[in-house]
């Protein structure tokens, strides 16, 4: 069963507390998503690392129920 | 096959191929959008890749995953080097800066005519 885009944003939340999370459903059918995340924690991390960090906040359900989450990080230097 | 001998066999093929890509299907027929995208790039930058099919190889498809701590296929290696996925691959085409990213890895370019 895919995940519906408000539990991927809780789940990211929970694990970045300060990200600002913006999730396009790309096809509408709730299995393929793209989740813009922006946070304070990325900085100074490389790409692969802040993908990672979002990715182990959704405690092992990329690649599995969530079959395609595209992700686009920023960071986020303004308060 | 045991976890280390699984390990040996990535390490393995990173170390033969400067570029090596781990995907679902072959370049010539990807068997998944995404792999497909990160041919397609890799084709215009002109760079020569070793690809390993993980639809074919099921120990590998679940050990690649283990090997980089990255949860989804298709998975790019540069000089060993674990640069991204589908997604971080789009991001620096786009943002223009894989020519710089592979001159700067001392990778070849053949500049398609």
């Amino acid at each position: 069963m895919p995940m519906a885009a408000k539990e991927i944003e809780m789940l990211i939340k929970e694990a970045i507390p300060d990200s600002e999370i913006h999730i396009e459903d790309l096809r509408g059918d709730g299995d393929h998503y793209l989740a813009h995340v922006t946070s304070r924690a990325f900085k100074g991390k490389t790409r692969v690392q802040q993908h990672q960090m979002v990715y182990d906040a959704l405690q092992g359900r990329m690649g599995e129920e969530l079959h395609a989450l595209a992700l686009q990080t920023k960071v986020r230097d303004t308060d | 096959m045991a976890d280390n001998l699984i390990t040996e066999r990535i390490k393995n093929e990173i170390n033969l191929n400067e570029v090596m890509l781990f995907m679902k299907g072959t370049p010539v027929f990807p068997q998944c959008g995404f792999s497909a995208a990160v041919v397609q790039i890799l084709n215009h930058m002109g760079v020569k890749y070793g690809s390993s099919d993980v639809l074919a190889d099921p120990e590998i498809r679940q050990g690649i995953k283990d090997f980089s701590n990255w949860p989804t296929v298709p998975q790019l290696y540069v000089k060993g080097e674990f640069v991204g996925g589908a997604d971080i691959l789009r991001e620096m085409f786009e943002d223009g800066e894989l020519e710089g990213f592979f001159d700067k890895a001392g990778i070849v370019r053949e500049i398609n005519s």
